[in-house]
């Protein structure tokens, strides 16, 4: 009982997915969602510097049981990354692909979080009537993370090949050089460059958003009755394991995107 | 699902969490890494050394083994050979000097027979003498017949 109106699942799942808001200025867009910013910044700040804390004592020796478990993260990140990225990977691409791995995963794991239990916490400690404890279920999270690729992506195409080289591969390519399709080489690369960040962000925000859902429903299947409760539990469970797996592999997603869209920035055709 | 200015501001914490990973998690720990990677390179590169060398030892100690033992056999075949030669030389020196020795007992022994057979032909002459003076006591004058008498004892010891 989080709410001290009348509970109807849809003021159920409205109270579940509503952010906590601050108003900056006037206008739609200058709203911040502060539990959104809050929750990720924390869990950004307390897993990059649990890494940290590791890494600066980090020796070439045998390795502590925590120091080996961190490179047993950035291993595997380099690992996929250098069969992907071919460049000089250390000086940007892995350790942001790593960032994005961490972050997303950390993110996504809070899904795993019973919300109503949560719900409560934010409530009766905190004094918080609203608190979406998944930042990947907002979309200005993903959408945040898909455009700064997104313009990282332009950066390096314009690094790499000048200005005057994306210029021309975005007016040459995939069709040829012939003046005749550069219209609809243009028209290609365009819908490319939208569909990127769109599928990018939607896919992340997709998944998650739909686990928190099926959450949502499943804790109000367990408010019917005492069958709803058993199967609530139960398929609550089961969702919960299958979800350890969505939340890992959305993020091993999202970071291989990342990977890949960069370097294709990379690479000329 | 309304965008506004928490995506902004997720960018912002988004770029602060980029900066700080290639910034401080990033290059310490690549760095473990390689410098472990490096040593693990060069102890497997040590090992493959020393098992070569091991090898190269184990050869050079079995080429010296086959040595020592081939050398072992020539000398006990030379001492071998030496020692019938040593007893062959003195069975030679054993056998010259037993010839010798019966050389020189046989002169001995003649010379003992020859001074035997003097004193004995001595005697004899002296016992002849006396018997011829005793039968001629009277007619014989030792004086007148002393010629005669002591070219008979020239005859008997001869």
């Amino acid at each position: 009982m989080a709410s001290n109106t009348e509970l109807t699942p849809t003021s159920y799942i409205d109270h579940h997915l509503t952010n906590l808001t601050f108003q900056i200025k006037e206008g739609a867009f200058w709203v911040l969602h502060v539990d959104t910013l809050i929750t990720s910044v924390i869990l950004g700040v307390v897993s990059l510097g649990f890494m940290w804390l590791i890494v600066r004592k980090a020796t070439p020796g045998i390795p502590s049981k925590r120091q080996a478990f961190v490179e047993l993260a950035v291993e595997f990140i380099d690992n996929e990354v250098k069969n992907t990225f071919h460049g000089d990977r250390n000086a940007f691409v892995a350790p942001t692909a790593l960032t994005i791995f961490i972050w997303v995963l950390m993110m996504n794991a809070m899904d795993i979080l019973p919300i109503d239990i949560m719900a409560w916490i934010y409530e009766h400690v905190f004094g918080l009537h609203n608190w979406r404890t998944v930042p990947t279920t907002d979309v200005n999270t993903t959408f945040a993370l898909a455009l700064s690729v997104w313009f990282l992506m332009i950066f390096f195409n314009v690094k790499v090949k000048g200005l005057g080289g994306w210029l021309h591969e975005l007016f040459c390519t995939p069709f040829g050089k012939n003046p005749l399709l550069w219209i609809l080489n243009l028209l290609f690369n365009f819908i490319e460059y939208v569909s990127k960040p769109l599928s990018h962000s939607l896919r992340l925000f997709g998944n998650i958003y739909a686990g928190e859902i099926i959450f949502l429903l499943l804790g109000m299947w367990a408010a019917t009755g005492i069958s709803g409760t058993i199967f609530g539990t139960l398929l609550g469970a089961g969702w919960a394991i299958f979800h350890i797996l969505i939340v890992t592999l959305q993020a091993f997603i999202f970071m291989m995107l990342t990977v890949v869209y960069i370097s294709m920035a990379h690479e000329s055709h | 699902m309304n965008i506004n200015f928490t995506l902004i501001s997720q960018a912002i914490a988004f770029a602060i969490f980029i900066w700080f990973t290639v910034k401080y998690v990033w290059p310490p720990l690549l760095r473990a890494i390689e410098e472990r990677q490096k040593t693990i390179a060069d102890g497997l590169a040590a090992g493959e050394r020393g098992r070569h060398e091991l090898e190269l030892a184990n050869q050079r100690s079995s080429d010296v083994l086959k040595d020592a033992k081939q050398r072992a056999t020539e000398i006990i075949l030379q001492a071998e050979k030496r020692a019938t030669e040593i007893v062959e030389e003195a069975k030679k020196i054993a056998k010259e000097e037993g010839d010798r020795i019966i050389v020189g007992a046989k002169a001995d022994i003649e010379h003992e027979v020859y001074s035997a057979k003097e004193a004995l032909r001595k005697h004899v002459a002296e016992l002849a003498v006396a018997g011829a003076a005793k039968i001629l006591r009277r007619e014989v004058d030792i004086r007148v017949h002393a010629d005669m008498l002591s070219s008979l004892e020239k005859d008997l010891r001869k």
